[in-house]
């Protein structure tokens, strides 16, 4: 069965924007619109399971220039769940090969009678510039190291439905810092709701100047960790480095990896999450990947919810 | 050739200290005469009249650091393209790099673009030439032949002299023909995929940084090297408080340092790249505020001896793309004196005197060319400037063949108004 559009509230309207580029530019406001948007989108699909006849007669195209199985399937999904028709493009590097530029290839896409185009790319700031060369909505799937919001959106609704606060909550992220765009958009998200932010890892990997920022700095992840409730454990991304930024894995598992020994000098509540692709055994052991305490597979769910909501809330405010 | 009679301008010429309102008199493409009254002198068809009322004049404009793109990338920029623009900048002399393709290492290529030069009869140009062969920074190219051929200066431009011996050897030999060997100080390793200034902007951005330190390490290498060698040494475009202030304790142990300042390090900071527009996208990287102000304190200090444009042009689609494939650099003859009059002059950085040293007889010396002053006798090079003018950048209206500018839609005041080269009038800014 297929639910109707009347059992979603219209758009708030507050919320104006007919892109999602990144979360430092969101405010409380708007970040909270799309919590609540995912969260009643899950409920009336009974856990994103069903159809909602939201952008029946909408096509979304995903033009992904860089590799992405995870991230492109759940916009795929969650774009047909609320009706809309789909374009799949994906070209890893991009499409210099063939000569045409991305605002190029995007525009050809786009003359497909196309309403949304989830982008990801490897450069940072590659959603921004097509967002100003393009007519219609974009929403970044991630772009390089710099932001990937609606994973930063999905971790955060899952903490939220966990401790139904962000306030007052202390969130470590944990790892290659400098590479990931998952820690920017969560330290943003996190930051504007109102929950302290610890960012861990090597010393190479996690600058000081986060500081400047208002977030927590910490290289020793024992010290830190009896005062966290969340714990979001960050892949190394070992394709964004230039030069190895530790010794070995070995050492940095043995620094870095969540393990049953340190789960016991953790708080009895917390909350294990990882954004995906987890390399078991380098940030987590599987016994606590796989744990009472891990909150990964929500995440994926979560991951549904979110991309419905800013589809349909950008598609609205486009048309509006 | 038609004589020029200019009136009751304020004219400035720093290399012989004038800053008072006279009449100039321009004859056989000279500067012949101060004071004159126009009453004395018959204006008819071979006496020009120009009323500088309210305009400031000043010795033709020059520009040691200028992108021409020709031979090799004629899609960017031409020598008559470019030189049109340095006109329309108040340019009367650059000279420009030899990071062609082919690249300006033999005697061949520099003149080639002389003759291009010549036939665009626009303004002057100087041919910098390379250091090494090919700029593959190996082995010297004949720089003998190439200073005999017409080169004023030596560099690699964009590919630093990474191995310091070779840099050693090309200022010792440059030493028989006194000549400056001109570097863009930057150490690769350190500046590997960067795209902007390391800071924490690039840090929130997640672009790749070019480090301060990448420009202070070489500027440190230069500097003793050229004070080990008695050998003349140029720092291009420098960006960092620490390679400025190497510089300044270099000059006071008399070392034979020169350096130069773009207007773009001295007005834009690293901030601009939260746009993701490449505009702003040079190398050096527009860097931060406390950057910012050491240029500026250089400037004023006199530890800066140049302002240099590094006008850089890349056609419009190599600039419509991802930033880390985007070039680097932004074209600048048309806002450079703009901006030294908008961001130095006006807030009080500089006076009139010390900005136009360093457009003229500063960098006139350190090429050893007779230019960049109005003294009786010499070349009629002459810059008009109304230092009112306010106006916008627009983009379509550039000489220029590329539109690669950090500026547009900036409003700036001052603007060359006539520019005189070797007694001819040679740009006019219409109504």
């Amino acid at each position: 069965m297929s639910f109707e559009l009347d059992e979603i509230d219209v758009i708030p309207e507050s919320w104006t924007r007919s892109h999602l580029l990144d979360l430092e530019s969101l405010s409380t406001e708007e970040i909270t619109t799309i919590l609540d948007t995912a969260g009643r989108f899950k409920e009336a699909t009974h856990g994103c399971k069903q159809k909602i006849d939201a952008l029946s007669d909408h096509t979304v195209a995903n033009l992904f220039f860089e590799n992405s199985t995870r991230t492109r399937n759940s916009f795929s999904l969650a774009a047909r769940r609320l009706g809309a028709d789909t374009i799949e493009f994906s070209s890893s590097g991009s499409s210099l090969s063939k000569g045409e530029t991305f605002i190029d290839t995007a525009k050809n896409i786009e003359a497909m009678n196309v309403d949304v185009v989830v982008v990801r790319h490897a450069t940072p700031g590659t959603p921004h510039l097509l967002a100003q060369n393009i007519e219609c909505s974009v929403i970044s799937a991630g772009d390089g190291p710099h932001e990937h919001p609606t994973q930063g959106l999905l971790d955060i609704l899952t903490i939220r439905e966990h401790r139904g606060n962000l306030a007052g909550l202390t969130v470590a992220l944990v790892g290659d810092i400098a590479h990931s765009r998952t820690a920017r958009s969560n330290i943003w998200g996190l930051r504007k709701l109102g929950a302290h932010v610890i960012v861990c890892g090597p010393s190479t990997l996690v600058s000081r100047r986060w500081e400047e920022l208002g977030v927590e700095v910490a290289y020793n992840l024992d010290d830190i960790l009896p005062r966290c409730d969340v714990l979001n454990l960050l892949r190394i991304q070992f394709e964004r480095q230039y030069t190895r930024p530790f010794p070995s894995v070995r050492e940095y598992a043995l620094l870095y990896a969540m393990n049953g020994d340190r789960m016991q000098r953790a708080k009895d509540d917390i909350l294990i999450m990882a954004p995906g692709p987890i390399n078991r055994g380098v940030e987590v052991t599987p016994d606590v990947a796989d744990g009472p305490h891990s909150v990964i597979l929500d995440q994926v769910t979560n991951g549904l919810a979110v991309r419905m909501a800013v589809l349909w809330l950008v598609a609205g405010a486009r048309e509006r | 050739m038609s004589n020029i009679l200019i009136k009751n301008g304020r004219v400035i010429d720093p290399s012989q200290g004038m800053d008072r309102v006279s009449n100039v008199l321009i004859e056989d493409g000279r500067i012949s005469a101060y004071d004159v009254k126009v009453e004395e002198k018959p204006i008819n068809g071979s006496m020009r009249l120009i009323d500088a009322t309210g305009k400031i004049v000043a010795p033709g404009l020059i520009d040691m650091h200028v992108h021409l793109r020709e031979p090799g990338r004629e899609e960017d920029e031409t020598i008559r393209s470019g030189t049109a623009a340095a006109l329309a900048g108040g340019f009367t002399s650059i000279v420009c790099t030899p990071n062609t393709n082919p690249p300006m290492d033999s005697q061949g290529t520099v003149q080639f673009v002389q003759r291009q030069a010549a036939e665009a009869d626009n303004c002057n140009v100087y041919p910098m030439a390379c250091i090494s062969k090919n700029r593959a920074g190996e082995e010297l190219a004949e720089m003998g032949t190439l200073v005999e051929a017409g080169a004023v200066a030596f560099s690699d431009e964009s590919s630093p002299v990474a191995n310091s011996e070779l840099m050693r050897r090309a200022l010792e030999y440059l030493l028989m023909f006194d000549k400056p060997v001109l570097n863009h100080p930057q150490v690769a390793e350190l500046t590997a995929d960067g795209v902007m200034h390391e800071g924490l902007v690039s840090m929130v951005l997640a672009l790749p940084g070019i480090p301060a330190e990448a420009e202070d390490v070489m500027t440190g290498r230069d500097i003793s090297l050229a004070e080990s060698t008695g050998g003349k040494i140029h720092m291009m475009h420098l960006s960092t408080a620490g390679s400025i202030d190497m510089i300044r304790r270099a000059k006071t142990r008399g070392v034979r340092v020169t350096a130069e300042v773009c207007p773009h390090h001295f007005s834009l900071t690293d901030e601009t790249l939260r746009s993701f527009d490449s505009n702003f996208k040079m190398n050096p990287p527009l860097r931060d505020s406390d950057h910012l102000d050491a240029c500026i304190a250089g400037l004023t200090d006199g530890t800066i001896d140049v302002i240099a444009s590094d006008h850089a042009p890349h056609a419009v689609e190599k600039k419509m793309r991802e930033l880390d494939q985007a070039p680097f650099g932004a074209i600048s003859l048309e806002t450079s004196l703009a901006l030294v009059i908008t961001n130095l002059i006006q807030p009080g950085h500089l006076d009139w005197m010390t900005a136009l040293e360093k457009m003229t007889i500063n960098p006139a010396q350190i090429l050893g060319i007779a230019k960049g002053t109005l003294q009786i006798g010499s070349d009629a090079d002459v810059t008009i400037i109304d230092p009112e003018n306010i106006w916008t950048v627009d983009p379509e209206k550039f000489y220029s063949k590329s539109r690669n500018s950090p500026f547009i839609g900036k409003s700036l005041t001052g603007r060359a108004e006539t520019v005189i080269v070797a007694g001819r009038v040679k740009f006019e800014r219409g109504s």
